[in-house]
């Protein structure tokens, strides 16, 4: 029976998407039988961030509305075998989106795969909703800076009450993780970003992983590769962390550190 | 002479206003979502509680809530019939 992990967050541009697809990726890399879905109708990009863009045919909102079988929608990654993305509609609107046909698309998936990471949009209406309503887990990407934690501390308030889990009584409520993206340990060290347990204290939820501000990142969805496949990538290496307390192992917190230049990277002015 | 100085700015320490500010609103909207209605209900009922002894305007009634660190304040200004006003209603 498969494990539904919604990756929300509320606030845009906090990077929901990236960590939807290197934490896929990181399971995949497992060995694990994973599927990610984009919930953002209308505004699709998982495709690119993943590198499938081009092979898109049929996508999640045929399925839904029975133009498409499910099999003939999912894309199966050409890096990672265990690897599978099931696209959303660039021209439908969220009203596409309806509560029976998630649950039916999940119930399919649930039999195939192990895990089914969902890749919520920001906001919280019907895409961002959908998203998080079947979830068994969340993880909740937050930048160290206001809006973004206050943002997700609305969204946690909609965890706990506006879900499958919340609804049903005697049921365990969703298990939300944080999932501190954006960090820089230097701007912090001034006092001009939060720290972790800042951030910790106000949320009040465990800490899934601190993914430092990268130069990787941006690298990795230019080319289309899920960040976790860049060896060199301290944020990569960061996610391979952040997937390993997820699967339920423990891991030391360490902070990476941004791939500084090399002394002779600088004098040529090259940046990494 | 020279018009800088090798001494580090002082670095005011803004992460620790973002943390205040944040622990402060939040203990709020916490509240505020667990009880959205409040202020609709509040209004209703403390015009009912009036209404029993004079005659108001439901569109007269103004209700502002001011949060604070250490403490917040519910004002409400309620606009009653003056002395003419009543006079008038009286002999109608």
């Amino acid at each position: 029976m498969a494990k539904i992990i919604v990756v929300t967050s509320g606030k845009g541009g906090v990077g929901k998407t990236t960590s939807a697809a290197a934490i896929s990726a990181g399971l995949a890399m497992r060995g694990h039988k994973t599927v990610v879905i984009d919930f953002d109708v209308g505004l699709r990009n998982l495709d690119m961030i993943m590198g499938c863009e081009r092979r898109v045919v049929f996508d999640f909102i045929n399925v839904i509305q029975g133009d498409a079988k499910l099999k003939q929608a999912l894309i199966k990654d050409r890096r990672l075998e265990t690897l599978s993305i099931l696209p959303t509609s660039q021209t439908r609107d969220k009203d596409a989106l309806t509560r029976e046909g998630v649950k039916a698309v999940l119930d399919e998936l649930r039999d195939d795969f192990d895990y089914i990471v969902c890749d919520s949009p920001a906001g919280i209406e019907r895409g961002a909703h959908l998203a998080m309503y079947y979830a068994d887990e969340a993880v909740v990407v937050t930048n160290p800076e206001v809006s973004s934690v206050r943002d997700s501390d609305r969204v946690l308030g909609l965890l706990n009450s506006k879900t499958a889990r919340a609804e049903k009584s005697g049921e365990e409520g969703i298990k939300s993780h944080l999932l501190l993206t954006r960090y820089d340990p230097q701007r912090v060290a001034k006092g001009e970003m939060m720290k972790v347990e800042d951030v910790l204290e106000i949320l009040a939820i465990p800490l899934l992983g601190i993914i430092p501000e990268s130069t990787t990142v941006l690298r990795a969805s230019n080319v289309g590769m899920p960040v976790v496949l860049d060896e060199k990538s301290g944020a990569g290496k960061a996610y391979e962390d952040a997937v390993s307390r997820l699967i339920g192992e423990q891991i030391e917190m360490r902070i990476q550190m941004a791939e500084r230049p090399s002394l002779f990277q600088r004098l040529l002015g090259r940046t990494a | 002479m020279f018009g800088f100085s090798f001494k580090p700015r002082k670095a005011s320490n803004t992460a620790q206003t973002a943390k205040e500010r944040l622990q402060i609103l939040l203990a709020h909207e916490r509240v505020d979502r667990s009880n959205s209605e409040l202020l609709p209900i509040l209004q209703k009922e403390i015009l009912e509680v009036i209404k029993r002894h004079m005659q108001v305007d439901s569109d007269t009634v103004d209700i502002k809530l001011e949060r604070g660190d250490d403490m917040s304040s519910l004002e409400i200004n309620i606009e009653l019939p003056g002395a003419q006003m009543l006079a008038t209603r009286g002999a109608a």
